[in-house]
């Protein structure tokens, strides 16, 4: 039954996913290139690629796309529901172990060490998106802008969004794109 | 009722205009709780970020399902998550119909030009106010004025050795953050902080 076997192996893509983006390549690419032959390495890739460029989650994404090419739209809602549901289950379980364990002095003191950590991990990010995203002046107006506007006034990130997006059409047609 | 159906809401404006992947997400969940001071605080969010990275399944969807359930229990935690992915199926399903056209076209091509430094910027953004939660005394500093009181020197610490842990050292920087999160859960509890 091929919805079983979608949500089957977009759960076992989930288990094996830590953190998501391109560490779960290589799991797809065994499950759903070699396992079961859904798709070749090539097709993978471009419906990785779409899953960037497309609102979301990308692991998401990209669990919708293979779904809905290997058995319609059912099948992308079943591929989807498959690859969050480790996640829920999860993610239940440990949410509700920390609430009954956040009162202890020794839990607090772990959790403010890694919140240290978490800075980093963010810094680390957005080192990394910085490398694919700020290509020339243009960019790195946009983002500076972004940066302390936000940083200074509760402005919606979605205004960012559209206002970037925007932006985004706007400097390509000016061209001042690469410069 | 009515808390279910805002989360649904929130988590599928979030799911529709974080773009860029997991950490995309954050700058959204800062947003909801500044919005919503009674769902999660800003400080439980940084633990829900480390949670996330430290276990199996994509990060976006981990802060959604944790956020979810710390608002609205199993069915806040399922109606948060289902929330994110929704326009994601949307979205892809009607991509999907026309994928040459979606990646030739020019606009689209365009409008990502522009939003992927809005990632970078909406996330450093949030970046800051962890920073503020985990590396400042801001409390102690605004009763007290000096300067010293501002900073939080055994987390600078930490901050700076993790850096170059996970940025320098060639050993330990290919390293699972997991690694590192369990390290400074460690390194918290033996020097209280």
């Amino acid at each position: 039954m091929i919805f079983w076997q979608l949500f089957v192996s977009f759960a076992r893509v989930g288990v094996l996913t830590f953190g998501g983006g391109y560490a779960m390549i290589p799991m797809l690419e065994r499950e759903i290139v070699d396992r079961r032959g859904w798709a070749t390495s090539e097709e993978l890739m471009d419906y990785y690629a779409v899953g960037q460029c497309t609102p979301g989650v990308i692991a998401v994404n990209t669990a919708t796309f293979i779904g809905f090419k290997t058995a319609g739209n059912l099948g992308g809602i079943v591929a989807t529901l498959g690859v969050v549901f480790p996640s829920f289950v999860i993610i239940s379980v440990i949410a509700g172990i920390i609430r009954n364990f956040s009162d202890i002095p020794a839990v607090k003191s772990a959790f403010a060490g890694i919140r240290v950590c978490v800075c980093v991990l963010i810094f680390n990010s957005v080192v990394k998106l910085w490398k694919g995203a700020v290509k020339d002046k243009a960019t790195l107006a946009l983002c500076l802008l972004v940066f302390i506007l936000s940083v200074f006034f509760s402005i919606s990130p979605i205004v960012f969004v559209l206002f970037c997006a925007a932006a985004g059409i706007l400097f390509t047609r000016m061209g001042v794109r690469g410069k | 009722m009515t808390l279910l159906l805002t989360l649904f809401f929130e988590f599928f404006k979030t799911g529709l205009f974080a773009v860029g992947g997991g950490m995309a997400t954050l700058p959204f969940l800062y947003d909801m709780s500044a919005r919503h001071p009674d769902w999660f605080s800003a400080a439980q969010l940084a633990d829900m970020v480390a949670v996330s990275e430290s276990t199996p399944g994509p990060i976006g969807v981990n802060m959604a399902t944790y956020v979810g359930f710390e608002t609205g229990g199993v069915a806040g935690g399922l109606v948060a998550t289902l929330g994110l992915v929704t326009p994601s199926i949307i979205v892809i399903l009607i991509v999907a119909r026309m994928l040459k056209a979606f990646r030739d076209n020019r606009y689209v091509d365009a409008a990502f030009y522009g939003l992927r430094p809005c990632s970078v910027g909406l996330i450093a953004a949030a970046g800051v106010l962890v920073v503020k939660i985990a590396l400042l005394h801001l409390d102690a500093y605004a009763a007290s004025g000096a300067l010293t009181e501002l900073f939080n020197w055994k987390a600078l610490a930490l901050a700076a050795v993790l850096l170059v842990l996970t940025r320098a050292v060639k050993a330990t920087k290919k390293l699972h953050p997991v690694v590192f999160i369990l390290c400074s859960a460690a390194v918290g509890v033996l020097f209280s902080f």
